[in-house]
């Protein structure tokens, strides 16, 4: 361990070489907000929750390696607007009816939202058509709900070896597809025990037979901030001890 | 207090789950009722809408005449909440959204299984459907909102009281949620 240290919003943080922002904070049980980061696959930067300000120059944590005596802001008003900025036009660019999705009280994508305190997605909605795939038997894909954070790409690739889902598409066109001759998920050689089917923080992957099975006011994110609860993929991994 | 904050209340499209959430204060509702006077709402099913303070809109637009009474509760009420899903963002009923308002309305009279008789509806008193649902801050200035389906009856009552007091209003975490 080496006594390297920088300091996010007044607090001191230790980090070894190497460390990004927010592999340190993690571990110093700090909270930065993000969607798209998962300590397990390599982070790529997209969502840009994360944005924090490092010596006063906006950058994305889970990509920016620490730098030593560096001060970081990450809970202050101004950032914290912007991830409300971010969060809303997520929601608009999707479909995102909360009441009717089985993700709904364990759904990052809300959890974060919560956090920052938004209360209704502002911008005008596109209310895109989207199909769902139900061609597999254990898994129905809804992609109405897709950030696009590229987390189940990743882990069918990194962990599963399989390679089974990728990202389409330009701009307004992105979109995830499957790598399978009909483009059907039921044609490819994903399981539901795959990385990939466990990944995805918001309500894309959701499992046959059954749903809502968590009564309201029991789910991972229904007493606590996701501040204190951590990721849909790693509960409790990291707890603001603020 | 000599002059009672006056409120009304109204849903278009929405399901009345936002106003059953409103009684659920329970007996606070005999402490509301000393700090508000209600105008229109199908609480008392009073039906003529007069100046109020502050006017609550459940449910979004989906017709001509969610149109017209939504634009007269913003003309009439010098607050404007909007209240659960619907309104904010057109909640369930936008689900139809995705599909053309033609394939709507033959799925569900046309084609849909078990339909008898077969026929769409075309009566003049029925208000006019829009291509589309909208989440009111499309179609007026909206002042508030109270997410939720619905928000708790404790996620109105802290809005109500904290309004009426002039305070900033802030909800403990347990009653700002989406569904
Ligand atoms: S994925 Fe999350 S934010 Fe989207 S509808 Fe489901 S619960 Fe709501
Ligand atoms: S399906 Fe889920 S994990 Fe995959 S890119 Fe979309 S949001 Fe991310």
């Amino acid at each position: 361990m080496s006594n390297s240290r920088f300091v996010i919003d007044g607090k001191d943080i230790p980090f070894r070489p190497g460390q990004t922002i927010m592999d340190a904070a993690m571990a110093a049980g700090v909270y930065i907000p993000h969607l798209c980061h998962n300590p397990d696959y390599a982070s790529t930067g997209n969502c840009r929750l994360c944005l924090v300000k490092l010596n006063g120059r906006y950058v994305s944590a889970c990509t920016q390696p620490a730098i030593a005596d560096s001060q970081v802001d990450n809970q202050i008003d101004e950032i914290n607007q912007q991830r409300k900025t971010l969060l809303q036009m997520l929601f608009v660019e999707g479909n995102h009816q909360c009441p009717g999705c089985e993700k709904s009280g364990r759904c990052q994508l809300q959890a974060v939202a919560y956090y920052v305190g938004m209360l209704s997605p502002y911008f005008t909605h596109f209310y895109p058509r989207r199909e769902l795939d139900a061609s597999h038997p254990e898994m129905v894909l809804d992609f109405n709900r897709c950030i696009l954070c590229g987390l189940c790409v990743r882990a069918s690739h990194s962990a599963d070896k399989k390679n089974i889902f990728a990202i389409s598409g330009r701009g307004m066109d992105s979109r995830l597809v499957i790598n399978s001759t009909s483009g059907k998920l039921g044609d490819s050689n994903f399981s539901a025990h795959d990385a990939a089917a466990s990944v995805c923080p918001v309500g894309v992957f959701l499992p046959k037979h059954k749903g809502y099975e968590v009564p309201i006011g029991q789910r991972l994110y229904d007493r606590e901030p996701i501040a204190q609860v951590g990721d849909v993929a790693h509960p409790n991994h990291q707890r603001d001890k603020k | 207090m000599s002059h009672k904050i006056r409120v009304a209340t109204t849903s278009l499209a929405g399901c009345f789950g936002c106003h059953m959430s409103l009684l659920d204060i329970d007996e606070r509702l005999l402490e509301l009722i000393t700090l508000v006077e209600f105008e229109r709402s199908p609480i008392n099913d009073i039906k003529q809408l007069e100046p109020v303070d502050v006017g609550i809109i459940e449910g979004g637009v989906a017709n001509t005449d969610n149109v017209e009474v939504l634009r007269e509760f913003r003309r009439q009420s010098k607050i404007l909440v909007a209240i659960g899903a619907c309104a904010i963002n057109g909640g369930i009923p936008a689900m139809r959204n995705h599909f053309e308002l033609k394939e709507c309305l033959e799925e569900s009279y046309l084609d849909g299984i078990g339909v008898v008789n077969p026929m769409i509806p075309n009566d003049p008193e029925i208000p006019l459907l829009l291509n589309k649902v909208h989440p009111i801050h499309e179609v007026v200035k909206v002042d508030y909102v109270l997410p939720g389906c619905p928000p708790s009856g404790d996620t109105i009552w802290t809005f109500l009281t904290e309004l009426l007091e002039g305070r900033p209003i802030h909800f403990p975490y347990s009653e700002i949620h989406y569904d």
